[in-house]
């Protein structure tokens, strides 16, 4: 049986899709069979974090509305194996999204695939509570910012209280930390919370840091999920983290400051 | 400051370049959105009616029915590939493909 993975914030652009499209694709690359499911109906942009919007025929809520079987509405990445993308409508709302419809994708999912990463819609309402309702374990991904924190301690309620495992009275559904956007400079000169703060608020397990890094927007600029850029900080931020997940204990780097040579200091250039 | 200008380029990105690579994947995506804005969605009912019709001579399982669309620049590829059900067990199976193309 597979499982159902959420990745879910409350707060809007902290980095939920990037990270959808990077665990997806790391997954993937690892040989594990992984599906990732836009849930911000109405707004449709995984396909284009993926690079496979040209190739969207059938989406979600044609498969929830029994207009077109499953195997039809999921699109096969054409770069790595294993991986496929189930996108959202662009024309429906998210009342689209009924808890049975939602269910029987799940169930059918979860026969077929080792990984379901359901990336949620911004805010509190139903497109996110039906992204993790079915969680088995959520990655709840923050930004080192007094909004983004606040708004993953709600999340975290809605989880504890509002989840199937939460309804049904069973084992709680397994939380786990993603920081991103973090810039280790502006935390050294005191700008920014450090990942110690946010740990101490939240008090969940740490999966992964992620710095804030010039190579995300170069990655969603050409349909790429950043994870393909080995070379960039970022990258390889999420490549530990993947493997954390599949249970390796893998050192967190890019937390510290990178010392750096005058010229691209004085550049400004992030590195 | 002015030294530093050398570093930027105040040319239009290179055709290569990740940005271009950005505005013409929208471009391209957009104008398809925008040309089906508050239109039905067609699709779902353009399978079903060719499904209706096929169904009307043979039993067609919906599993066994790829719908495959690749949309360039200004055309559309709509690829519907049917796969018939074989009339006695072991003899040969048979597929059904209709293409359509629109251009905008
Ligand atoms: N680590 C990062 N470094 C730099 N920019 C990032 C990073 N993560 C996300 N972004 C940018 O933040 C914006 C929001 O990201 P996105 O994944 O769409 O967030 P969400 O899905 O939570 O709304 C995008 O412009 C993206 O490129
Ligand atoms: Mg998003």
């Amino acid at each position: 049986m597979g499982q159902i993975i959420v990745m879910t914030s409350g707060k809007g652009g902290v980095g939920k899709t990037t990270s959808s499209a990077a665990f997806a694709a790391g997954f993937a690359l690892r040989g594990r069979k992984t599906v990732v499911i836009d849930f911000d109906v109405g707004l449709r942009n995984l396909d284009l974090v993926m690079g496979c919007e040209r190739r969207v025929v059938f989406d979600f809520i044609n498969v929830i509305n029994g207009e077109a079987k499953l195997a039809q509405a999921l699109v096969k990445d054409k770069r790595i194996e294993n991986l496929y993308i189930l996108p959202t409508s662009q024309t429906r709302d998210k009342d689209a999204l009924t808890k049975e419809g939602v269910e029987a994708v799940m169930d059918e999912l979860r026969k077929d695939f080792e990984f379901i990463i359901c990336d949620s819609p911004a805010g509190i309402e139903r497109g996110a509570l039906m992204a993790l309702y079915f969680a088995d374990q959520a990655i709840i991904v923050t930004n080192p910012e007094v909004s983004s924190v606040r708004d993953s301690d709600r999340i975290l309620g809605m989880l504890a209280a509002r989840s199937r495992r939460a309804e049904l009275g069973l084992a709680p559904v397994t939380e786990h930390l993603l920081l991103t956007r973090y810039d280790p400079h502006r935390v050294e000169r005191g700008e920014m919370m450090t990942l110690d703060d946010v740990l101490d608020i939240l008090a969940i397990p740490l999966l992964g840091v992620i710095p804030e890094s010039p190579a995300v927007l170069r990655a969603s600029n050409v349909g790429l999920p950043v994870i393909m850029d080995e070379s960039s900080n970022a990258g390889m931020a999420y490549a530990d983290a993947v493997a954390r997940f599949l249970g390796e204990n893998v050192e967190h780097r890019f937390v510290k400051p990178t010392r750096r040579g005058l010229f691209s200091r004085l550049l400004g250039r992030p590195v | 400051m002015r030294i530093f200008n050398f570093f930027r380029s105040a040319q239009p990105p290179k055709p290569e370049s990740s940005a271009h690579q950005a505005k013409e994947r929208l471009q391209i995506v957009m104008a398809h959105e925008r040309a089906s804005r508050d239109g039905p969605d067609f699709l779902p009912l353009l399978q079903q009616e060719l499904l209706a019709v096929i169904a009307k001579y043979v039993d067609v399982d919906q599993n066994k029915v790829e719908v495959k669309l690749d949309r360039v620049k200004d055309v559309s590829t709509l690829e519907v590939n049917i796969e018939l059900p074989s009339r006695r067990p072991g003899t040969q199976r048979h597929r059904v493909t209709l293409q359509g193309a629109t251009s905008s």
